[in-house]
This record gives C-alpha cells, structure tokens and sequence, in this order.
C-alpha cells in the first residue's frame, strides 16, 4: 500500500454532464405537463426551456471561469430544482394566469444576480468586512414591510411585502443571508470571548453581557418580525438560524437547550395571543374535525385537501398534470410539495427530499473543507437555513408540524425566495471553490499586493 | 397520445429523476477524498513505467516531515502537507495556515524548507514563536514531533 494525493481538480466536466441531465428533468417535467394541456408544444414550451438552458449554462460558463474548483453538483441539483418548480407552476395557471412566466422571470433576474456576486466577489471573505454593515442592513430590510407608502399592508394575514411600482417584494427573504453575514463576521471573531469569559451558573455557562449586546439584537430583530409582522415562519427561520450559528461556532450543547426551549415557550405564549398563531395549532391537532375544517379563516382545508392529493398519488403518482391539485388553495407555492405528492407521487416526493439532502451535504462539505472560520460558519448557516425551510414547509404540509408560511426553496412560486436562494447557491458556490482549490504555497512576496497566483 | 406511452412517460421521468440523484451520488463518491489522502493498492509494474513518480520511494536515510499538524488550538486536528514551499502562519487572510488565534499576530512565523530540513522563523510577532517552550530569536530546525506553539496553537511536524 501507498499513498497518493489526490490533487484537487476542477471537474467542471462532471458538472457539465449532470447539468445536462438536470436539464432533462426540468424540461422532461415541462413536456409531460404539455402533454397532458390543450395545445400541447406551444410557443411557451420552447420559451420557457430555452431560456431555462440558456440560463444553467451561463452559470456553469462562469463557473469555468470565476470559480474553476467549485463544488460540481450544487449547480445541477438547484437547476433540476428550479426546472420541476417551473413546470408545475406552469401546470397549475389558469387561462390567462401568469404565474407560471413571472416565475421564469424572477428565475433570469435570480441567475443573472447570482452570477453577478460570483464574478465580482470571488472571494467570500470580503463579505467579512460587511459584518456590522450587514446588521444594520437585516434591520433596515426588516422594517421596510412596517413603512406606510412602500408597505404592500396586510397580505394574507402577515405583513411582509413592500410594494415597488407595479412589483412586490419580501425583503425578509434577503434578511436571512445579511442574518447569516452577520452572525458569522461576529461568531468567527468573538468566538473565543464568548467561550472563555463569563461566569458559570449550574452546568451552563453564560457570556458576559458586553459580549452578548449584537446577539440579543439579532434575537430581538426575530421576535420582532413575529409580534409585528406577525410571520411565523421568518422568525422561526430566524430564530434556528441563530441558533444553529452559536452552536457550531462554541459547541455548547446548552444554546440548542435554551432555544428550543424559547421557542416552545415563544409558541404558546403566541398561540395565546395571536388569534392566526391558535388557529394554526388548532388546524394541525385536529385537523379533520368538521368544524376546524370548514372554519374561515384559519381553518384546516388546505392542509386536509393537500393530504388527500398525496394520498391519491399513492406510491408512483397519478403523473404530471393528471392530478387535481386545483382543489388545494396555494398548490403553486405553499402547496407545492403536496402537488408533487400527488402527481410524481412517494417516489418522486422521496427523490425531491433527496436532492434538498444532498444540496445540503454540499453545503456542510465546504464548510468542512473551508480553511477560515468567516466561510465555515457562513456555509454551515445559509445552508441550514436551507435545510431549515425545506424541513418547516414539508414538515407542515404532512401534518408533523404546524403549517407555518415559508417557501419550498427554488419550487414555490414567488421572486422573493428565488433570488434569495440563488444568492445563497451563488455564496456556497464561491466558499467550495475556496475550499477546495490547491493551498497557494508560492513563496511570500514582501509586497502583499502582489498576490501570487499558484502555476 | 395513448395511453400506454402517457404511462411509460410517466414510469420514464420517475426513473430520470432518480437517475439524475444516482449520478449525483457517484460524482460525489470520488470528492469525498478532496483534501485527504487516498489509500491505493500498490501500482503495478507498467503503471510505474508510465508515471515513474508512483514508484515506491527508496527508504530515506532519515524520515522527512510531509505535513503538519495542529495538535492545540480552534483549529485542532487540521492537518496541512508540506510541500518544497514555505509556509507562512498568522491571522492574516493570505498565510497558508489562517490561525483563528487572538494571541496570534497577522505574519506571526514563517516555516521553511532548507536541505532536508524545516526551519521555523519568527516574523515580529507580538507574543512570541516557542519551539519546544524556547522562544525563538532567530530561525531553528524544527524536527518531528517537537511542538512549535504560536498563542494558543501548537503545531507539529509529522512525517
């Protein structure tokens, strides 16, 4: 036995190919939901794949030439993603529904951005200098939806779209990457203080105050986005993203105690006062009650409906655009997962979950493979973030957990979401070709703007 | 359409699915290597011809050192190979070892080849390079397993 180095390589090669298989099912998808349409082909079909290649190999070109060592599979995972989304919101527009073009549009808008911050950028660690920039930013963003003249006001109950001309937006989609920028940048520098100072109380160590000021900030910020906005879903999102950020960065068991705590707590205090919060306990404990059931609004017939849809896909699904998930209010973004229950049915639903797991694995593999800690915890926190969503929405939809409104990342219909997540593809793309591209050991240069690449 | 290409359709995009995540799987097999050393069996004869630098080292007289590794410290357990390069170590975004360390200063020390040797060099730091608990004053061969400690982080040279 020997042993080999296996020298980094790019294998933007590899991506190639599972993008093109990526694309397959994206635009597989779109043909079987036209197939099953009255004008089978049209002009939108070819338009809407098109564009949809156009826009994977504009990003697998840049990656060639910005980040050459980047993770090979994020790419063809969130395209494939994106790619089914796109073909069942088509599926689900009506005539003369346009849902299904916005999407493809706010898809464009979310690539042609991604692809911007990674040839601009190309080095995640200069987001470290935005650390407390970003804060202030996260609140701003926060606060807009709560502005009179740009606030979109009430929208189905949470008050989290700000209204721009004709577009709407949910800048709390965009909070949660500055979130994760911030809570990094001060993790990674501030680790060891909080580690070491502080007095210890029982088993648990606490920090001192000082140290803890800009935490119990971002803490508040997310309690705040609840009591004002009244959005569940953001500030669990929020709130498990802060936590989950302390926890890698300390290793203290005890945060993930205290938090889980704080939010059972925080929920049944909310439950209690805010009516929507006790409908939707109400309508997940019992959900098929008549009376919860019919009840508007706050009852439970979206979830019920969505648990019939799946329930008639059965294991292999009644096939794309066969089934009548027309009968669930919100398939296209809230209900997603449950359209895809239906009509790819367990197996396809199983392989969906498989790719949000796989793309998560990526995410942590970076993280790992990363040599600072700014990009460690800013992997391992957009990526939970991920992770998080996709386990709050399912979770929701299959009755494990309330139904809470978040999206299903790249699936559900809405810009917001998509871009935020692009942005967040676009950011573990950059921190995995740092991870894995070869140590530059070139002899230090005496002037340091002389970077020295390696040959 | 009929029914029975509607259904092989339907049975062929499940089946594409599930090929894409295969694939996925198998590319990610290889990567899980990336950074580490891949264990192989023993090249063969011809595979040696072909790339001479697969064949089985002539036993050195003395062991050499091929990568360090940080044995205190938050980045404990890392583990860096050594090249015919040195290596400059601090807080500074552009040493090869990023030290997440407080008592670190930015271009703390730098480790250098020399003959079949590594020296250790300190670069002005604030707090000090110790080689096995001696402050160093000027550059010294570091050999295997003597602890090199920079604030908090304890390095070593392993072969």
């Amino acid at each position: 036995m020997i042993q080999v180095d296996t020298a980094p390589k790019p294998r933007r090669n590899v991506e190639l190919a599972l993008l093109v298989l990526a694309l397959a099912v994206g635009i597989g998808a779109s043909a079987m939901v036209d197939l099953n349409s009255e004008t089978p082909f049209d002009s939108d079909f070819w338009f809407q794949s098109s564009l949809l290649a156009v826009a994977a190999f504009a990003f697998h070109v840049v990656l060639r030439l910005r980040a050459k060592y980047a993770d090979p599979v994020i790419l063809p995972i969130v395209v494939a993603l994106n790619g089914l989304g796109l073909a069942l919101i088509h599926r689900m527009d009506g005539p003369g529904d346009d849902t299904g073009n916005n999407q493809l549009r706010w898809t464009l808008i979310a690539v042609a951005v991604a692809i911007t911050a990674i040839w601009f950028l190309k080095d995640h660690r200069i987001l470290r200098r935005f650390t407390f920039i970003s804060l202030a930013a996260s609140a701003i963003l926060l606060i807009l939806p709560l502005v009179p003249g740009i606030s979109a006001g009430e929208v189905l109950g949470a008050s989290v779209w700000i209204r721009i001309g004709p577009m709407t937006f949910q800048p709390g989609e965009i909070a949660k990457i500055t979130l994760a920028i911030f809570f990094a940048g001060y993790l990674s520098s501030n680790r060891d203080l909080i580690l070491l100072a502080g007095r210890k109380i029982g088993p648990l160590q606490f920090p001192r105050f000082k140290d803890m000021g800009p935490m119990i900030t971002a803490w508040l910020v997310s309690i705040g986005v609840l009591v004002f906005q009244r959005d569940l879903g953001s500030s669990v999102l929020f709130f498990g993203l802060f936590i989950v950020m302390i926890y890698v960065a300390t290793s203290r068991i005890s945060w993930v105690v205290i938090g889980l705590a704080l939010i059972l707590g925080g929920g049944f205090v909310a439950s209690r006062i805010f009516a929507h919060v006790g409908f939707r306990l109400d309508s997940w404990w019992n959900a098929f009650t008549p009376e919860v059931y019919d009840r508007f609004p706050g009852g439970s017939r979206q979830i019920v409906q969505g648990l019939f849809g799946m329930a008639d896909g059965g294991l292999v699904g009644t096939g794309l655009g066969q089934g009548r998930p027309d009968l669930v209010p919100f398939a296209n973004s809230d209900m997603i997962i449950a359209l895809i229950g239906e009509e790819l049915g367990l197996i396809g639903l199983f392989a969906v979950v498989l790719l949000y797991l796989l793309l998560f694995t990526r995410g942590f593999r970076a993280a790992l493979g990363t040599r600072d800690a700014f990009g460690k915890l800013l992997a391992c926190g957009l990526s939970f973030a991920i992770a998080l969503q996709c386990f709050v929405v399912i979770g929701g939809v299959t009755r494990l957990i309330p139904l809470t409104g978040l999206t299903t990342p790249f699936l559900a219909a809405g810009g917001s979401s998509l871009l935020a997540n692009w942005i967040i593809v676009g950011l573990l793309l950059m921190i995995s070709h740092t991870a894995r591209s070869p140590i530059d050991t070139t002899p230090m240069t005496d002037t340091p703007s002389e970077a020295v690449k390696q040959p | 359409m009929s029914e029975l290409t509607i259904t092989a359709l339907r049975f062929g995009f499940l089946l594409l699915l599930w090929v894409l995540i295969f694939s996925i799987v198998s590319a990610m097999r290889r990567d899980l290597m990336i950074g580490r050393k891949a264990a192989t069996g023993a090249p063969t004869a011809r595979e040696v011809r072909k790339h001479p630098e697969l064949a089985p080292p002539t036993p050195a007289p003395k062991q050499q050192a091929r990568q360090l590794v940080v044995v205190e410290g938050p980045l404990k357990g890392t583990t860096l190979p050594l090249a015919a390069s040195p290596i400059l170590l601090g807080r500074a975004q552009e040493a090869t070892l990023v030290l997440e360390d407080d008592y670190a200063s930015g271009r703390h020390a730098r480790l250098f080849p020399q003959g079949s040797r590594w020296f250790i060099e300190d670069l002005g730091s604030t707090n000090g390079t110790y080689l096995a608990d001696q402050q160093l004053t000027r550059a010294l061969p570091v050999e295997l397993g003597v602890p090199v400690r920079i604030g908090k982080t304890v390095i070593e040279l392993r072969p």
